[in-house]
């Protein structure tokens, strides 16, 4: 793994010098908080189990957040990388696969870490955010769809021949899943052919394990959640360490 | 160089039958040499020829067919890392991020080798000419500044053995020259350097030995002067004869006199009393400068064309 801090740092530092690269992860969950926070305020309901809409919102937004990075942020760098030939120069350096992966892996979860933390800190400024759950169990359920969600998105990378084609393949991946997983609409508010169909999408998933943890529920009541995602985790591994291109 | 003792010199390389298909067309072809320690060896062929290919399998990054290689006694396709860890390579293609900057990209690339082998990334810079520019961006640079920069790259871990593929392509006469006397200096440094190229003119000036390659085959592997020379590809001799031995009438006897001087195969007759004779042979310029003293012409001038690398090249890729 000789050079995985160097590299991070780099690439770190290019999306500083970038800051487009990341508007859409950090910048648009934002926007919704203050959109639908502005229409339905953090007022205590039973639709909500006795929460309000911003407490229940959130978690579904750090959903979001992982879900931007994964299925566009990730992929597009990535297949941008290697129709410029950046992979292609640091392949020619004495650095193993690992390394260039875990130097993303690093840089996305810091960036999806960021955003969570602006949105919360922004939630909790504006609407007064409650967290009746364990913040640690959140931060773990936070971890594992970060994880899961970037592995899907190496997988996303392998199949995009360029970063348009990853661009537009994500970006539609995204909105399909981001009304459909109930982060944006209420699930109960779906008709059932629609909530049927978002069952088979991992952001469905992300949004239940961490409202759930959210709201204080244990691993056990969303063992299915985990379940799935544990599986896209595994699965697009292995996919995409047989599909992964240099160039 | 060019008088290196074959014996005393190591093979660095070693090719043997190596062959590369892509599909159903034979990029590369059966093909067998061996680079020797300290010299500068250039593959040479048109566009196709296998000569990036034929690189990339040396380096590691492509898998063969059949064949067996050996580079600095290490199989690059399964000790890759380790073979890259000591060779230094510039590829045909390749970039690096446009924001990052010169002296970022040699700090990040540094990071990737054994400490023990990193040069000093200043006075890396300083040699390739960069120096006043490694706070620019890589996206500011210009074509020639940016190759400059990846030859910094390929040096970074002071390599043993330097591939460079079409390093000079895009480069303006001057860039080219600087380039040449710097691989010159690398040479003198002890460095082994394989480069392709489709300049003669390149592969005559820095090349102690040259293989040209044609649809993947080796077609002929020599020092370019032998090549020249073995190949007996014609001569051309430029003669202006002084004003009084210009007549018609002269000018037609005497081309059919120098078509009969040996190693004469045509000679023609402009106007003014010129005379271009083609023909081979070492004795070309004595034997015909001999039969025009004989018929008391007067030669005011004349001068022999020397065969170049191109004559060569194109006689082999013609004739496969």
């Amino acid at each position: 793994m000789r050079g995985l801090g160097k590299l991070t740092k780099t690439e770190l530092k290019l999306f500083l010098r970038e800051p487009e690269a990341v508007f859409f992860m950090l910048v648009f969950p934002l926007l919704l908080l203050f959109v639908f926070g502005g229409i339905w305020g953090n007022e205590p309901s039973p639709y909500f189990h006795g929460l309000g809409f911003v407490d229940w919102s959130t978690p579904a937004y750090m959903a979001l957040i992982v879900g931007i990075a994964g299925l566009v942020g990730l992929p597009v760098t990535v297949a941008g990388y290697r129709e410029r030939k950046i992979l292609r120069r640091l392949r020619a350096a004495p650095v193993s696969p690992l390394t260039v992966l875990g130097a993303w892996v690093l840089v996305y979860a810091a960036l999806t870490t960021l955003g969570a933390l602006l949105l919360i800190v922004a939630a909790k400024l504006a609407y007064g955010l409650r967290v009746p759950g364990d913040p640690l169990k959140i931060a773990l359920g936070f971890g594992l769809c970060t994880l899961s969600f970037l592995a899907f998105g190496f997988l996303l990378a392998s199949v995009s021949r360029t970063a348009r084609v990853a661009n537009i393949t994500g970006l539609a991946l995204f909105f399909l899943m981001m009304f459909l997983s109930g982060a944006t609409v209420p699930k109960q508010e779906l008709p059932e052919t629609m909530q049927r169909l978002g069952a088979w999408l991992p952001l469905t998933h992300a949004v239940e394990l961490l409202q759930g943890l959210w709201l204080g529920e244990g691993w056990g009541e969303h063992a299915t959640a985990l379940l799935v995602l544990s599986g896209v985790l595994i699965g697009s591994a292995a996919l995409s360490a047989k599909l992964f291109r240099w160039e | 160089m060019a008088g290196r003792a074959r014996s005393q010199a190591q093979a660095v390389v070693r090719v043997e039958g190596l062959t590369k298909r892509y599909g159903s067309v034979r990029a590369v072809d059966g093909l067998s040499f061996e680079v020797y320690e300290g010299e500068i060896f250039g593959l040479l062929g048109p566009n196709g020829a296998g000569k990036t290919t034929t690189v990339e399998c040396l380096e590691g990054l492509r898998k063969p067919d059949q064949g067996s290689i050996r580079v600095l006694e290490l199989d690059p396709w399964t000790q890759g890392r380790t073979l890259r860890e000591r060779i230094g390579l510039q590829l045909q293609e390749a970039a690096l991020p446009d924001r990052l900057k010169v002296w970022e990209a040699l700090d990040l690339f540094s990071a990737f080798y054994p400490k023990a082998r990193v040069a000093d990334g200043e006075e890396l810079l300083a040699r390739v000419g960069l120096l006043e520019h490694r706070d620019r961006y890589i996206g500011k640079l210009s074509g020639g500044q940016k190759q400059r920069l990846f030859v910094a790259l390929a040096l970074l871990n002071t390599p043993e053995l330097v591939f460079l593929d079409e390093l000079t392509t895009g480069l303006d006469p001057q860039g080219r020259r600087a380039m040449w006397r710097f691989l010159e200096e690398l040479r003198a440094r002890g460095t082994t350097i394989v480069l392709t190229t489709h300049y003669m003119e390149e592969a005559e000036r820095l090349c102690d030995r040259v293989a040209i390659l044609n649809q993947g085959r080796l077609v002929a592997l020599d020092r370019p002067e032998r090549l020249v020379e073995r190949l007996a590809i014609n001569r051309r001799l430029d003669l202006e004869l002084a004003e009084a031995s210009a007549s018609e009438a002269t000018l037609n006897a005497l081309q059919s006199d120098l078509e009969r001087v040996p190693g004469v195969r045509r000679v023609e007759v402009g106007p003014d009393g010129r005379i271009s004779v083609y023909g081979r042979g070492e004795r070309l310029a004595v034997d015909v400068l001999g039969a025009l003293l004989d018929r008391g012409v007067r030669v005011e001038r004349f001068q022999m064309e020397r065969p170049s690398l191109e004559d060569v090249f194109l006689a082999l890729t013609e004739e496969a």
